[in-house]
């Protein structure tokens, strides 16, 4: 299968990702190489199969609805590489 | 001074039961030793020295007042990978987007051995987010192979594995995500072991792949493995996959008996691709299981070719979407070069993930992107299904399935990086445990002609952590656990590497 | 100009009454000091996990049994992919290959008619935090009080043709949902928002237009003008041969007009996939009858029970269940004193008219039943006459005070005592000598001037019934 430089913006994009007009070749072909061997799995005739997201046949895991934090902004906030008044500080989004 | 480092976990644990030797003691020889030769191993990024005399004291008094008699491991001094969040301690994920990062909450998994009174002395280095097989991604820089420092100790949890094969620590926590405990246990010569999906809590695990990642424990011998994995194995509320079993004391499962045991090779797993020593470790375990009683048979189990893509395309979709909160808002590194959100996005995910990471994301996202879902990530949902499926047949008539950890013994430092489709492919024996969800154990069983350990795998029926262990329990009977060499001599000579590690961490 | 046709669906999200998150245990409360009610987990602390909440898929069960929805017996959760500041995780937990409620609908009546309106789907998701524009410095504050917050999403195929339409659905839902206690349907606290998909074509074509999106609309008078806003807007381009363009757009109620919101450099595909941290959903046959069976009694039966069983007028009756606080504080009061009729009526003419006076809802209502009780039961005892209970219920109405207390302390209860009201009317008929000589000529009328004067003598606090028998005793005389 074939992985445009495109399909390398693309998915870049969607990983908020940024790369080089230069490193765009290179990776395209890591991409196509490896994309190309996981299409091996075509070989397997999967009709029928119900796909598997979860291995053990666990189901119905709730809790109940109860408070039970509490306020713990400081903590929160400890790792923010920007806060401000008890909020994370983000560049302005535009709409 | 006695020979303290050198001992397993659980003779320490007992000896500091008798009082023979003092927590503190214990620390201090453990810290001499990683003194010594971390500069050569690197394999910490964490050394929690201070924090380690200050747990030993507390542990000293518990354990004084009577408390802890239960706990087989109180007072031994432990390591845990970087992707386990430890409150008030750096958890890097061996990430520059991390580098700074101190959760404030402590992963179940450290809750459990803080309450058994482990003492934790540091936290290991690996792959970066645990996505490689040598611990050569790391941010911080590559950690050596004590068996020989020219080559990789495997990964993802390589700073695990060798730690405790260099004595830098009694037994470690790793993450098993296709390989990541078992792999650098075989290439360190250490015992690994992951077990069934559900069975450790997964809370503060920093996801890699939710639906595949595991933790275990790496010792040096199967019982230290063992003892670990009961102090941190149990039921919790706090992770909805983690599945409540009536019994987790898998100590009672060590006993040197495999007869009747019903052991199966699968023709595919000795096939191409197979290292030739390897191979020969591999059958000579085999006939230590017939000699001690055991039925071992070679079987045809299809699918195997198939694990390797399939675990790719789960992992690399399910990591696309876990990694995207390293986003420079909440916590970790954010770009000093941005004006808008997007910059601030865009700039600290490129600058604070490295090569490998990025190209597992966007293979991620690619397979998950609209097109695509059904071709690549639903069909590899399909193929997991047959490759559990041929599992559960093989189950029907084997209590465990025996091959090798990995095709090769550990490669040279730089030999993997330059083809990352090579490097996937050397997963080929682990991987699919980890789609299946199943427990399985890495132990060694000799070296090749270099000199390097070769790892050998037995994977068990989901929950059937026992069935391995006493397997595992009654090999060891009849292999004789060998320190790396160079232990002897990083005693002496310690400047001959220099240390940078020090370096990243971050303030 | 060609004629044409508005269709219409909706999306509307409504924030469920759990008392905690759907996927941790911190409060749902609104409102809030920034960032104070959250934990590790709705902040997308790295490492941490979900675990659903049980009464998020028991509300979404009731919801969709009450909107005639299949409920999916084996649901479960998927992750929806998009990078934004007020979703930490950078995913939204939701539900798209198999949502836990399909293929509902409801009936709704507007002066065109009846009509069914059917849903698609409802799914459940999480809530994503707030974003505050900081004015000082520029930049964008980010808030996850609201992050995890249960939210049922329900989709309603494309069924609407006007505003009139929408608003009938829309307050029909939140009917519902009131009634079932499944959600408090603020709008104003955007409990209930919802989202407009809209097209316009022309009359008789069977293809749909393009159609546009407006996000988030949380007042009925809103959406309505938007909905006439952006359907003139796609006609006109229609006329000039232009093309609708597919976006979604934001209504400014201000400038009653509508704005493109996002750029298209950001190409939306959400990689959806099943939710690796959270299992499956299996509802039994038990546990969906558990909850059927539970359900409340809904508005229409409840109209229907209120003209059998109270005997109150049907007009009345979809008065006072037209709002779910008001039936409630219907049943209450008469629990307590046994006279519907009169508890219908006060709330019918003295409470509507309040409402309309302050410019309030029926969901603003604040007083409690047992004072509006003990007001019917002090007239119908005669402690205080119809003139001065009105005055009263002003009262309880607006600062919700105890009616005994209050007539007490202002001393207004009934005058009945014989010779204080016998030695005022005396005063009156001497005052008023013309009204006893018309009286006497026969005209019956001025009795009831007399009357009307002891009133105002006695401050309106005399007991009429009393007054009325002696003005005509002393007259008759
Ligand atoms: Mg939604
Ligand atoms: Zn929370």
């Amino acid at each position: 299968m074939k992985i445009t430089e495109d399909t390398i913006q693309y998915v870049a994009a969607l990983a908020k990702l940024s790369v080089t007009e230069g490193e765009k070749k290179k990776i395209a072909k890591d991409l196509e190489d490896i994309l190309d061997y996981m299409e091996i799995m075509n070989q397997l005739d999967t009709e029928g199969v119900e796909p598997m997201s979860h291995v053990l046949p666990v189901k119905n895991i709730f809790r109940e609805d109860v408070v039970i934090n509490e306020n713990n902004r400081e903590e929160l906030l400890k790792n923010a590489p920007k806060q401000k008044d008890g909020s994370f500080a983000v560049p302005k989004t535009v709409e | 001074m006695k020979d303290i480092t050198t001992m397993t976990a659980l003779d320490l644990g007992r000896a500091i039961k008798q009082k023979e030797i003092s927590v503190a003691e214990a620390v201090k020889a453990q810290f001499d030793i990683m003194k010594l030769r971390d500069p050569s191993y690197q394999c910490y990024i964490t050394m929690m020295e201070e924090e380690a005399y200050t747990q030993a004291e507390e542990i000293q008094r518990r354990i004084d007042a009577g408390e802890l008699f239960n706990s087989t491991l109180a007072g031994v001094p432990m390591a845990v990978k970087d992707n386990i969040c430890t409150r008030g301690i750096k958890t890097t994920c061996a990430s520059k987007i991390l580098y700074n990062f101190v959760p404030t909450y402590d992963a179940t998994v450290i809750e459990k051995l803080k309450q058994a009174g482990a003492i934790i002395i540091g936290k290991t280095n690996m792959d970066e987010f645990a996505m490689g097989s040598t611990t050569e991604t790391s941010f911080l820089g590559a950690t050596k192979n004590p068996w020989n420092t020219e080559c990789v100790p495997g990964g993802s949890s390589g700073g695990s594995a060798a730690a405790v094969a260099a004595e830098e620590a009694f037994y470690a926590l790793g993450s098993d995500t296709g390989g990541s405990i078992r792999q650098p246990a075989g290439y360190c010569g250490v015992t690994g072991i992951k077990p069934t999906y559900g069975t450790v809590s997964r809370y503060g695990l920093i996801a890699y792949a939710s639906s595949l990642d595991q933790i275990g424990t790496i010792g040096r011998n199967i019982s230290d493995c063992t003892a670990a994995l009961e102090v941190i194995s149990g039921h919790d509320l706090k992770d909805s996959t983690s599945v409540n079993q009536l019994n987790y004391s898998y100590r009672e499962a060590l006993v040197d008996d495999v007869k009747q045991l019903r052991i199966g090779i699968p023709t595919d797993y000795l096939g191409k691709g197979l290292d030739e020593e390897v191979r020969e470790g591999i059958l000579n375990a085999a006939q230590i299981f017939r000699n001690k009683g055991a039925i071992v048979e070679e079987f045809e189990m299809h699918g195997v070719d198939f694990a390797v893509p399939s675990y790719y395309v789960i992992a690399c979709a399910e990591a696309s979407s876990n990694l995207s909160r390293f986003d420079g808002v909440k916590y970790g590194y954010r770009t000093e070069n941005y004006e808008g959100l997007q910059d601030v996005y865009k700039n600290s995910r490129s600058e604070g993930f490295g090569n490998e990471v990025k190209r597992r994301m966007m293979i991620g996202a690619f397979v998950l992107s609209s097109g695509y879902y059904d071709a690549f990530y639903n069909k590899a949902l399909k193929v997991r299904a047959i490759i559990n499926e041929g599992f559960q047949r093989a189950f029907e008539k084997y209590d465990i399935i025996l091959g090798p950890t990995a095709p090769v013994t550990a490669p040279g430092l730089g030999e993997s990086l330059s083809d990352p489709l090579k490097m996937y492919l050397s997963d080929i024996y682990t991987v699919s445990v980890n789609l299946a969800g199943l427990p399985a154990v890495s132990l060694p069983c000799g070296r090749d002609k270099k000199g390097l350990p070769i790892g050998l795998q037995l994977i068990g029926k989901h929950f059937g952590e026992k069935d391995i262990i006493r397997a595992a329990y009654s090999f060891e009977q009849a292999v004789k656990y060998e320190r790396p060499i160079s232990l002897t001599e990083t005693n002496k000579e310690t400047k001959h590497i220099s240390s940078d590690i020090t370096k990243g961490k971050g303030e | 100009m060609k004629a044409y046709e508005t269709v219409i669906g909706l999306e509307v999200h409504v924030e469920l009454a759990t008392k905690s998150k759907i996927f941790c245990s911190c409060t749902t409360l609104f409102g809030g000091d920034p960032n104070t009610h959250c934990c590790p987990v709705c902040t997308g602390m790295p490492g941490t996990l979900p675990v659903l909440n049980k009464q998020v898929v028991e509300y979404a069960i009731a919801a969709g049994l009450a909107l005639n929805c299949s409920i999916t017996r084996r649901c479960k959760f998927d992750r929806k992919n998009y990078f934004y500041p007020d979703l930490p995780k950078a995913y939204q937990i939701s539900q798209l290959y198999l949502p836990i409620c399909r293929d509902g609908g409801i009936e709704i009546e507007t002066s065109a008619g009846k009509k069914t309106v059917r849903i698609h789907e409802i799914h459940m998701e999480e809530d994503a935090g707030k974003l505050i524009h900081d004015p000082w410095e520029d930049c964008t504050l980010v808030d996850y009080n609201r992050c995890g917050v249960p939210l049922i999403e329900i989709v309603s195929e494309p069924d609407m043709r006007s505003a009139e339409e929408v608003v009938a659905y829309l307050e029909k839902l939140r009917l519902i949902l009131q009634y079932l206690g499944v959600s408090d349907c603020k709008m104003q606290e955007g409990s209930l928002r919802a989202d407009i998909n809209l097209s316009v074509r022309e009359v008789g074509a069977i293809e749909l237009g393009t159609r546009t999106e407006m996000k988030n609309m949380n007042s009925f008078k809103a959406i309505a003008r938007a909905i006439e806003g952006e359907r003139k807007r796609q006609i006109e381009l229609l006329e000039y041969g232009k093309c609708v363009v597919q976006e979604t757009r934001r209504w400014d109620d201000n400038k009653d007009t509508s704005f493109a919101m996002r750029s298209k450099e950001d190409a939306q595909d959400y990689r959806y996939f099943p939710e690796p941290d959270l299992l499956p959903i299996e509802i039994s046959d038990e546990w969906l009858e558990t909850i059927r069976s539970r359900q409340p009694e809904l508005r229409d039966d409840k109209m229907l029970r209120y003209e059998k069983e109270f005997d109150i007028p049907s007009y009345d009756a979809s008065i006072i269940t037209g709002s779910k606080h008001l039936a409630d504080l219907f049943e209450e009061t008469v629990a307590i004193c046994k006279k519907p009729k009169e508890v219908s009526n006060w709330l019918m003419v003295e409470t509507m008219r309040l409402l309309k006076e302050q410019e309030m809802e029926a969901e603003d209502i604040n007083f409690s039943p047992d004072h509006l009780a003990k007001l019917i039961e002090m007239v119908d005892q005669n402690k205080i006459n119809r003139t001065v209970a009105k005055e009263v219920f002003e009262k309880i109405f607006k600062e919700n005070i105890d009616p005994e207390e209050y007539v007490d302390k202002h001393g207004l209860g009934m005058v009945s005592d014989d010779g204080l009201l016998r030695s005022t009317i005396e005063k009156v008929i001497a005052d008023n000598p013309q009204s006893v000589t018309d009286y006497k000529g026969g005209k019956s009328k001025a009795m009831g001037f007399l009357v009307g004067q002891t009133m105002k003598e006695m401050k309106g606090k005399a007991d009429p019934g009393m007054v009325n028998q002696i003005v005509k005793e002393l007259l008759d005389k």
